[in-house]
């Protein structure tokens, strides 16, 4: 009997276009996402080498990285951003592509609302010119990042010429502590396995801890695949992600629903199938968990100690005392008490419902502490309305953190957001690199968002397990 | 650059060289994302490597962009996981338009790697001790001229050599002058059409 396949063979085999001599593959990309940043300079290549979009029906752009998120009132404050907003806006009507502008209720950070709409759906190749892209394989889909000009690719051909990954199932097995989130497991993820550890390979994340994982937290485990190197990374559908897709805008209707789930299911992992590497990982042994330094990697339990540079493998040594150095942090401190300045609960990673939900919970117990700017940033127009619906808005404003318009934010410096000189900021957010969140000296500990409502009250990391 | 439509064939790249010490340098060191609001990449030159290479006060802290020896300098010479982070082309484009167009390192970031391919700069790797060696006598002599000869797989600099990789789909694109993409998918477009069609969440469930 032939070997059972994996999900990513399935999709890659049934989205090949022709194998292209030099022995990459010419994929079909059923779902490209486009906003504002890395689309205008596509059209433009397009406009030059005067094609056109070739599926205009299978693309859709939204509006997030430069949006400002104290107001979304038009014009944009930056001129830059207004002409990129204006930009999008002209491409899409130009070549027929559906677009959720602000004020639409469905716009937000592209990997929000992909899932959101139901458009993110099992099976399919999806494709966006950023690398958080990853996120929409929560669905079971094979989802990656990319540049300009594949997204000039993808609108003259709706195809990309691709190497295929291998793929590495990490089985999680056991049950999450109190307090642990799906950020602290692809946290400890990249911390055991590394930065380059992924390179090359697709992640099948699997096993019970995963299986229990609401689509939400799929999401944020997938969204940060990327930080481990991982172009792509997915779970295996299941009855979790259709009861999230029934009902969606862009889900098959009632009728076809249901033969849409049989199509799904049988896109999954074969029980018996194949894989170039495995990883198993204890559930039990995640803790809350924070970074310490300059890469994602760089992560330890928030009742560890910061570890000494001696006591690190060779190759990390010299990037752990660059960032060191450049955090202003002492190896063998406690990283708890650590004081912070800015707390952000948002983005692609963490700017979901269920995310503003447990950040609530902890803002509930308290006050902003002094001196702390905080700020609360929903990942679509759709999560804010949610969130303001269950009063979570008053919540937070109760305890003092600011409650703003759906956008990036403070994830990237593209907006008004931004760090100022050496902030450091307990960010729900993907990135610590240097510079990532706008000022060029300024830092950032990555965690979960219930840790950085922990952090903003305490005005120091803390363990949230403390405040639950 | 990419606005370019036929593509050349690109089987060596000679100049000279310019190092860039240290691993894992990110995508937002070699452009911040807040020079990147801007709807064209042309101008981006002005801003690699910015916050490396000024104080934010605009003081230039001593990089090798800005030392006079390695002005005009087109082969980049780096070492592990170089443009590791996030997927931004505008990355390979400023340091194309300020000048590189072929990087020698230990490893590359995959999405960078994949990026640079997609702009006709070639970026290959070396073993680690060859890759120290380059540096080395790139900073004895950065007048010297590099040659990164994509056919024979090697790089030549005055006195040495060495063995140089690259994925031979990559590889083969780039001496074929097929990189530029678009053009080869289009030429299956019918296949293409055939595919859209035929797919059950396109079509219909
Ligand atoms: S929230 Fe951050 S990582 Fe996500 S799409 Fe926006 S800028 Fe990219």
């Amino acid at each position: 009997m032939a070997p059972g396949r994996n999900l990513l063979d399935k999709v890659w085999d049934l989205h090949t276009v022709r194998e292209l001599p030099g022995g990459q593959t010419q994929l079909f990309i059923g779902l490209h996402l486009i906003h504002e940043v890395t689309s205008p300079q596509g059209f433009q290549m397009l406009d030059d080498a005067g094609l056109s979009v070739l599926v205009p029906s299978r693309t859709f752009a939204t509006v997030d990285h430069i949006v400002p998120t104290d107001t979304h009132a038009r014009p944009l404050r930056d001129a830059q951003a207004e002409e990129m907003l204006e930009a999008v806006e002209a491409n899409t009507k130009r070549h027929g592509i559906q677009f959720f502008p602000i004020g639409s209720g469905s716009q937000g950070i592209v990997h929000v609302i992909g899932p959101e709409l139901g458009l993110t759906q099992p099976g399919q190749t999806i494709a966006c010119g950023d690398s958080h892209t990853s996120t929409h394989g929560a669905f079971g889909a094979i989802a990656f990042g990319i540049g300009t000009s594949q997204v000039r690719d993808v609108l003259a051909s709706q195809c990309l010429a691709l190497a295929r990954p291998k793929v590495r199932r990490i089985s999680v097995s056991g049950a999450l502590g109190f307090g642990v989130y799906a950020k602290d497991v692809i946290l400890h993820v990249i911390r055991r396995l590394g930065v380059k550890g992924g390179v090359g390979y697709a992640y099948e994340y699997a096993g019970p801890v995963i299986e229990r994982l609401s689509m939400e937290e799929r999401m944020t485990l997938c969204n940060m695949s990327i930080e481990g190197g991982a172009r792509v990374g997915y779970v295996n559908p299941d009855d979790a992600t259709f009861d999230y897709l029934r009902g969606r805008r862009f889900a098959p209707e009632a009728g076809a629903f249901e033969h849409a789930v049989a199509w799904w299911r049988s896109m999954a992992s074969d029980k018996d199938a194949r894989f170039d590497d495995e990883v198993e990982l204890a559930g039990g042994e995640i803790a809350p968990t924070v970074t310490w330094g300059t890469n994602p990697g760089q992560a330890i339990g928030v009742t560890e100690k910061l570890p000494r540079v001696d006591e690190l493998p060779d190759d990390d040594r010299a990037a752990a005392e660059d960032a060191y150095k450049f955090m202003d942090l002492v190896p063998g401190r406690p990283i708890a008490g650590t004081p912070i300045q800015v707390a952000f609960i948002g983005s692609c990673t963490n700017g979901r419902l269920s995310d503003l939900r447990e950040a609530a919970r902890v803002a509930k117990t308290g006050k902003v502490a002094p001196g702390v700017r905080a700020l609360v940033v929903p990942g679509s127009e759709a999560v804010r309305a949610a969130a303001e619906s269950e009063g979570l808005h008053e919540v937070f404003k109760a305890a003092g953190f600011q409650w703003r318009e759906a956008g990036c934010s403070m994830c990237l410096a593209m907006n008004p957001d931004k760090l100022i000189g050496r902030e450091l900021c307990a960010s729900s957010s993907n990135r610590n690199f240097k510079g990532r969140q706008g000022s060029p000296t300024g830092r950032t500990l990555l965690m979960s968002p219930a840790m950085v409502a922990a952090a903003a009250l305490r005005g120091r990391v803390a363990d949230v397990r403390e405040l639950l | 650059m990419s606005e370019r439509v036929t593509a050349e064939r690109v089987t060596s790249r000679r100049g000279r060289g310019v190092v860039v010490r240290g691993n894992d340098i990110d995508t937002d060191q070699i452009i911040p994302a807040r020079y990147m609001t801007s709807i064209r990449f042309a101008g981006l030159e002005e801003f690699v490597f910015r916050d490396v290479r000024f104080t934010s006060d605009g003081v230039p802290k001593g990089h090798p962009f800005d030392d006079r020896r390695y002005r005009g300098a087109e082969v980049l010479v780096v070492n592990q996981n170089f443009g590791c982070g996030s997927s931004r082309e505008h990355a390979p484009q400023a340091l194309g338009r300020w000048g590189i167009r072929a990087i020698v390192g230990e490893s590359f970031a995959e999405i960078f790697f994949g990026n640079c391919v997609a702009l006709g700069i070639p970026a290959v790797t070396a073993s680690r001790a060859d890759v120290a060696k380059l540096m080395d006598a790139v900073e004895l002599d950065p007048a010297q001229e590099l040659a990164v000869d994509l056919a024979a797989r090697t790089v030549t600099w005055r006195g040495g050599s060495a063995a140089i990789r690259m994925p031979d789909g990559a590889r083969g694109q780039l001496m074929d002058g097929s990189w530029d993409a678009m053009r080869t998918l289009l030429e299956a477009r019918d296949q293409i059409l055939a595919k859209a069609a035929a797919l059950p969440y396109v079509k219909g469930f």
